[in-house]
């Protein structure tokens, strides 16, 4: 007993040994002075407060999104890659509610909250039933299929919907910032809370009048209140409420589920109701802290939240929450105190190093116990 | 024989015999069709350019009403796309099928391309060493395309295995427009300068040029870095910029990309963190130089500058205006400055073409036609009177900068 445990001591230690040696060795290219970071944390410590609340916004907005992930995967054991696309609809959806209602050229505090109001509830909604809708479509018949089907099918939904995107960001009838350049260009989502805000006669920077020389914007602030609470109610619904013990029932054993008279299909579909909903409203969220809308933002967004979710454990809600923040303050940091050629490169060997050490993600996996 | 399987055998030769005939009743006169194709990225941002090279290029040909040599040849064109749904901008693999696929098709004897400086490098060799089929470019501007780089021996040599040089462009190459942009950042009052690109070919190439450029004339550069093509924002980078030059933001950043690599997500941030763009200037190469680029943007983008190779339109030669005014009547406004570009390698194509008749050639041998585009000499085209060097390069150097005013790019100097 003595000795395998030794063994097995000693194979991991090689390996980390291995992965410093790497590090060392490829570190000071890709920026890793630890000097030069010391010396430009210690000139401007507040900037390092900066980045912070760069990552933590850019985290929360990823974390939303890789719940979708997780959570279909905790269910059905599927990568739904068009995940990331419906976030995208959703930013054009909320872009085109807002220009429907007129909020985009209102100055009117009122009706641009009650704008940004209806805009979250439409993109919300819309998404959730988009997502559940490809669930019938191009999953619901694979589901005993082969694993590999159901994925291949997912990339072809990604593709459709990223190319009803482009049509949708060439329709200039709806949104008239669209302009005439056709769908393939980014667009503009205007900065509705800056507008508003300064509407109201307050700076944006929260911290302006205080004296620190930091940026706490109302953007900031928004993505992630607006992320905590949406958690917040996802978790509690999970574990306090009927369908969420049947989801976490379905997840755990399908057919023992079915055996005690749950109904499968809907339990189905309500997960891919709720994480459409919230990629609905990562995309609100994301087009007003980024101002963007391109039909193209999807992928990536997409990429990185299943990275998240990977990193924190599949199936885990939790740990896509986790990972999702994690991803966020790494790209942060890396973009401030290391050269951004290098940030993706950092991001994903990350992921391989926690996989390596730790194979079901830093929460570990909840896809119920027959794996 | 199955009897079903003969019947319809028969009916198909019936058919086959019945349409050849009915093709060889329809075109008389029998011109041999001589095949020209373009490989454009036409999925993803720069489709605002490439749709305008196409329009121009189509527009040629209408003028010539597609036929060569007194009627002897039908020209046929194709617009191909080198892009991609799954990277929405140029894809590698799209581009090298483009270039094999015309390899393949002796009909071909023109390929009008790339765009993008990265998808020439791969087309080139391929289609060197298929003939050569000549290559023309309307945008590609990397200098080490024609120009072998001292720092980089035998690159250049590498992409062209027969050793007889097949592509040309009619753009100036970025060793003029990152030493013009560096001159022209410095005349703007800016001592210091922050540089990002895209890490590809076309951008890295302008940005390093820049670089060097802004050391020798003084300018104090004060980091280079690549960005992330694809990220959701850049704010942390920014916030690292607004600090870099001793706790301050640089008097200027210059950015060596294209749009369709989220140019406009990175102004925004910039705009967000530093301000406008007076206070903290933001120039870039042709690769933003397009309406796609501000509509991205929106109001944030008012003051950015963005050199463009040749003359703003409407200081063209006459043949240029007049090409702006057949274009605009049949397209619509043009705003775009490449279209003029793309009509200019229809231009050469057609020119090969006639020269090679003249002098009693074959124009569907493509070593005839490459010569030919080499050979073209004091050409009187819609950019001026211009000649192509042994290298393939235009002898045009003009640098023309635009700057964003009230949602449009409009001209305010031209320097060589």
């Amino acid at each position: 007993m003595e000795t395998t445990r030794k063994k097995f001591n000693w194979r991991r230690f090689l390996i980390a040994a291995l992965v410093l040696y790497i590090v060392l060795l490829i570190g000071p290219i890709v920026g890793l002075d630890i000097p030069v970071i010391y010396a430009a944390v210690k000139a401007n410590p507040l900037q390092l407060v900066q980045f912070l609340i760069i990552g933590i916004s850019n985290g929360a907005i990823i974390a939303i999104i890789a719940l979708g992930y997780t959570m279909v995967y905790g269910i059905i054991e599927l990568i739904n890659f068009a995940h990331g696309d419906v976030y995208m609809i959703g930013v054009f959806t909320s872009l085109t509610v807002l220009s429907v209602t007129g909020t985009l050229e209102s100055k009117d505090p009122v009706r641009i909250v009650f704008g940004l109001i209806l805009a979250l509830i439409v993109a919300v909604v819309f998404c959730a039933i988009l997502n559940a809708t490809i669930e019938r479509l191009a999953y619901r018949r694979l589901r005993n299929a082969p694993r590999l089907a159901p994925l291949i099918s997912a990339i072809g939904m990604s593709f459709i919907i990223e190319n009803i995107g482009l049509m949708w960001a060439a329709q200039a009838w709806l949104v008239p910032s669209f302009g005439t350049t056709g769908g393939a260009s980014q667009k503009v989502f205007p900065d509705m809370l800056g507008i508003l805000f300064t509407s109201m006669g307050w700076n944006v920077n929260l911290l302006a009048s205080s004296g620190i020389a930091l940026r706490l914007t109302i953007k900031d602030v928004l993505v992630i209140v607006l992320a905590v609470i949406l958690m917040t109610a996802l978790y509690l619904f999970v574990q306090r409420t009927r369908l969420g013990k049947a989801m976490r029932a379905t997840a755990q054993n399908r057919d023992a589920a079915k055996m005690l008279g749950i109904d499968i299909d809907w339990v189905i579909t309500a997960t891919f109701l709720i994480g459409g909903g919230l990629a609905g409203a990562a995309g609100l969220m994301a087009g007003l802290y980024n101002n963007t809308a391109w039909w193209f933002m999807g992928f990536r967004a997409g990429l990185q939240s299943f990275t998240a979710a990977v990193l924190g454990g599949i199936g885990n809600i939790a740990g896509g929450m986790l990972g999702g923040f994690l991803i966020g303050l790494l790209a942060s940091f890396s973009d401030g105190y290391l050269n951004a050629r290098w940030t993706n490169a950092l991001v994903f060997a990350t992921l391989v190093l926690i996989l390596l050490f730790r194979p079901t993600g830093l929460l570990g996996e909840q896809t119920g116990q027959k794996a | 024989m199955n009897k079903r399987l003969f019947a319809l055998l028969s009916v198909l030769v019936l058919a086959s015999l019945m349409l050849a005939a009915c093709g060889g009743g329809a075109a008389p006169a029998a011109a041999t069709a001589l095949k020209i194709v373009s490989s454009l990225p036409m999925t993803g941002s720069s489709l605002t350019q490439t749709q305008t090279i196409v329009n121009a290029m189509q527009l040629r040909l209408e003028q010539v009403k597609n036929s060569a040599c007194g009627g002897k040849y039908v020209i046929e064109y194709e617009a191909w796309d080198d892009a991609s749904a799954a990277l929405g901008k140029w894809d590698p693999a799209v581009e090298t099928e483009n270039a094999n696929k015309a390899a393949a098709d002796k009909a071909i004897i023109a390929y009008l391309g790339t765009f993008n400086s990265g998808a020439a490098k791969l087309s080139i060799p391929i289609l060197n060493a298929s003939g050569p089929l000549t290559m023309i470019s309307p945008a590609n501007t990397n200098p080490g395309l024609t120009k072998a780089d001292k720092d980089l021996p035998g690159v250049t040599d590498s992409y062209y295995p027969t050793k007889v040089r097949s592509y040309s462009r009619v753009v100036a190459a970025d060793d003029i427009q990152g030493k013009v942009a560096a001159n022209f950042v410095k005349s703007l009052g800016a001592k210091t300068v922050y540089i990002l690109d895209d890490q590809e070919l076309y951008g890295k190439g302008v940005a390093d040029v820049f670089e060097a450029t802004a050391k020798e004339i003084g300018m104090t550069v004060v980091g280079h870095e690549g960005i992330d093509p694809k990220a959701a924002d850049y704010k942390a980078l920014m916030t690292k910029i607004s600090t870099s030059n001793g706790g301050k933001a640089p008097d200027a950043i210059y950015v060596g990309m294209v749009v369709d690599n989220n140019a406009s997500q990175l102004l925004k941030d910039k705009v967000a963190i530093m301000g406008d763009n007076e206070t903290v200037k933001y120039v870039g190469p042709d690769g933003i130089q397009t309406q796609a680029f501000i509509d991205g943007a929106g109001d944030v983008s008012a003051g950015v500058y963005a050199s463009v190779a040749g003359v703003a339109l409407d200081k063209l030669p006459p043949a240029g205006l007049q090409f702006v005014k057949d274009y605009e009547a049949k397209y619509g406004k043009l705003t775009e400055p490449y279209a003029v570009y793309g009509y200019e390698t229809m231009n050469i194509a057609l020119k090969a073409i006639e020269d090679v008749c003249a002098a009693g050639g074959n124009p569907t041998d493509r070593a005839a036609i490459n010569s030919a585009v080499f050979a073209i000499k004091d050409f009187g085209g819609a950019l001026g009177t211009w000649s192509f060097d042994a290298n393939g390069d235009t002898t045009l150097t003009d640098m023309t900068f635009y700057q964003v005013k009230d949602g449009a790019y409009v001209p305010v100097g031209t320097f060589k």
